[in-house]
């Protein structure tokens, strides 16, 4: 699905990855964690192309193209999604416009024929329904006036309603309260199947308790400096990362 | 001799060839005074306060010929079928640079007393009425005013005589030819006399890179307690040139609405003066420009309030692209006695390019105590976080920045209560937004 190899990124001329590798095969669950800081945000920000990024060397191969000079919106239609640690609120653009554009837009990619409003609504209801979604958010502009766990579920929305091939899921889990939490978790588990994929970044073992992860990497300055089963997560609950941190040979 | 007195001399000499074609009429002693006043008068400068950020140099490079002198051309008739207005029945008038074209136009059925018309068809049949009512006043006249009112000839009459009201909106279209570089002068006259009603859609077009001169003079009387909304869709030629200068009164609870949509034009100034004369009025003033390339666009507000109780409220949103430059200039005046005045003003803008700019400059002038007044202008970019967050759904960064400036303008766009026009009015947005690059 995805392979990363030995990527570095730079944002504002700082260094903020340094050498990531990381497969990941379709019909797999990969959970990165790593204290704040680390670089979670900024390795799911260049996967999706996000400009302010400057790729300076390694290599993102996406279903066997190398995307790093691929435009944001083209990987979107490529089947990459992500879904966002901090939700961007857009007043004046609603929510059905906004999917509706992306659902055609990727639709015409894939050489097919836009959606009519009546499927449309159909596939908006039944997704929101999964996710316990008032359908009036619908009309609303995007995230705008959101409660936190309102933009977090609207992210899980449109990762429902786009069905990508890799979503990234940058922290979907702050914020949330235990049942949220659940209906969210029960979202990423409708979508997942034996042919797409998920890279889930967290801090917290709660939402691997229902998205049970295949593997579990620590990412510490930029680096992936730990992996391991969904067992490193358990210990990681517990121990904290201080004792992978000491592992790590000093910084030169 | 320089330029400028190269070009009235070439107007003045026009006027003695029009004298020689056009008939006597009852405007033949007002155009004769007005080019007198023409004579004396100076175009305006960038060393005028008005006109500081608006250099109308360009227009006077150009000779344009009067449009009534080459009437008696034969000429094709312009296909007018994508400028109306779909699904909405309105009263339609069509002038061809300028002048009052029956066979295109549709005027329907009207209530008695109702006047929908052209100046220069009630010059001859109704000169009393033209007489009462075309508006003599000058003193705020500039250059340009006193152009147009040397070649007074033709534009359109609307007249709503007490307690009546305009069902269909009316539509009034003027194109202008690429041929014989017209310049184009309406004179409109709106008189909406006590408890009336009418929606009014006045629109500028021309073919792409024409160039030609348009030059109105626009007055508006809204009468106590009448309820008037007037568009201005502004589409001309990108190598037009457009001087507008529309002056409103309002009398006491009347409700006056203005709309000025500018999309077209190599340079456009518009300058829209109004009246609060009387209490409990309400004025609106909402504004839209949408300019590329090399456009510059001027809008110039000026809301008098004479009396005590009124609100005006102005909104415009601008967004600028390429080389393009923008101008807003609203002036509010609170006379001394207009307590309890409430009036806003808000000028919003976006920039697209670094080379792109905006003057925008709020005069608040208030001399009475007991009023809310404010006014706010901010200046932008794109958000880029927005932008990158509908693109990473799979939307083209044309799309996606066509629906953030959609977004943006959508509270003067949503003001537009006539949906048929409102569909017009984001089709055109919708094309402006993805017109080709040069
Ligand atoms: N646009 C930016 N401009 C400047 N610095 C940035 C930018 N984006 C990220 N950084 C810096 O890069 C580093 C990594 O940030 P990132 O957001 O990727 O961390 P994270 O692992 O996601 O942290 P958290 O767990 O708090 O979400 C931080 O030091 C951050 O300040
Ligand atoms: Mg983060």
């Amino acid at each position: 699905m995805i392979k990363i190899k030995n990527l570095h990124a730079n944002v504002e001329g700082t260094e903020i990855l340094k050498g990531i590798d990381l497969e990941v095969n379709p019909g797999e669950i990969h959970a990165i964690m790593g204290p704040n800081g680390s670089g979670k945000s900024t390795l799911a920000n260049v996967l999706a192309g996000h400009e302010s990024y400057e790729v300076t060397e390694g290599e993102i191969i996406f279903e066997n193209k190398n995307i790093v000079e691929m435009a944001p919106d083209e990987r979107a239609r490529e089947g990459l999604f992500l879904a966002f640690q901090y939700p961007i609120e857009i007043p004046g653009v609603s929510n059905s416009v906004f999917l509706k554009t992306a659902i055609n837009e990727i639709r015409k990619h894939k050489g097919e024929e836009e959606i009519s409003a009546k499927d449309f609504l159909a596939l908006i209801r039944e997704k929101a329904e999964v996710l316990g979604m008032d359908s009036s958010l619908i009309s609303r502009s995007v995230n705008q006036g959101f409660s936190g766990g309102e933009k977090k579920r609207n992210e899980i929305l449109q990762l429902l309603t786009l069905n990508p091939k890799l979503a990234i899921l940058d922290e979907t889990d702050s914020g949330l309260d235990i049942d949220a939490l659940k209906i969210v978790a029960h979202g990423v588990n409708k979508f997942k199947n034996d042919n797409n994929a998920v890279i889930l970044v967290t801090h917290y073992q709660r939402l691997l308790d229902y998205i049970i992860p295949d593997f579990v990497h620590v990412l510490y300055k930029g680096k992936i400096v730990k992996s391991g089963d969904k067992n490193l997560a358990l210990e990681l609950e517990e121990r904290g990362y201080d004792w992978i941190i000491k592992e790590q040979p000093q910084a030169v | 001799m320089n330029k400028e007195n190269n070009i009235k001399d070439w107007y003045l000499e026009n006027f003695n060839q029009f004298n020689k074609v056009v008939s006597d009429d009852i405007f033949k002693s007002l155009r004769k005074e007005a080019s007198a006043k023409f004579e004396n008068s100076d175009f305006p400068t960038k060393k005028d306060e008005e006109w500081k950020y608006t250099s109308i140099s360009p227009i006077l490079n150009h000779e344009f010929t009067p449009s009534p002198l080459f009437m008696g051309d034969k000429e094709v008739l312009p296909i007018i079928d994508k400028y109306l207005i779909k699904d909405l029945e309105v009263h339609l008038l069509v002038f061809v640079n300028g002048i009052f074209n029956k066979e295109l136009s549709k005027i329907g059925e009207v209530e008695n007393g109702i006047i929908i018309d052209n100046l220069y068809n009630l010059s001859k049949n109704n000169p009393e009425f033209i007489s009462e009512h075309l508006s003599t006043k000058n003193d705020t006249n500039n250059s340009f005013n006193f152009l147009n009112n040397v070649f007074t000839y033709d534009g359109f009459v609307v007249y709503i005589p007490k307690n009546k009201v305009i069902e269909k909106p009316i539509h009034v279209l003027n194109i202008a030819s690429n041929i014989n570089k017209p310049l184009v002068q309406p004179r409109n006259i709106v008189i909406a006399e006590a408890n009336t009603e009418a929606n009014i859609i006045t629109e500028y077009v021309g073919t792409e890179k024409s160039e030609y001169f348009t030059n109105i003079l626009t007055d508006i009387s809204v009468d106590e307690n009448s309820h008037i909304t007037f568009f201005k869709l502004q589409n001309e030629s990108n190598a037009a040139y457009h001087i507008d200068k529309t002056e409103i009164i309002q009398k006491a609870s009347s409700v006056f609405n203005h709309f000025s949509l500018s999309f077209g034009s190599r340079i456009a100034r518009n300058d829209i003066n109004t009246k609060l004369d009387g209490e409990n009025i309400e004025t609106h003033l909402y504004g839209l420009y949408l300019g590329n390339e090399e456009q510059h666009i001027d809008h110039h507000t000026f809301i008098d309030h004479a009396k005590p109780n009124c609100m005006s409220n102005e909104l415009y949103k601008g967004i600028l692209d390429d080389k393009a430059h923008g101008v807003f200039s609203g002036k509010i005046l609170v006379n001394q006695i207009a307590q309890k005045t409430n009036a806003f003003q808000s000028n919003k803008s976006v920039l697209l390019s670094d080379e792109a700019s905006i003057d925008a400059k709020p005069q608040l002038e208030i001399y009475a105590d007991d009023v809310k007044c404010s006014h706010g202008a901010t200046v932008g970019k794109l958000d880029e976080q927005a932008y990158f967050y509908i693109r990473s759904r799979g939307v083209s960064a044309e799309s996606a920045r066509s629906m953030l400036i959609r977004a943006f303008i959508d509270d003067v766009v949503s003001e537009i209560k006539i949906d048929q026009l409102k569909e017009k009015v984001s089709d055109t947005i919708f094309e402006h937004l993805h017109r080709e690059k040069f």
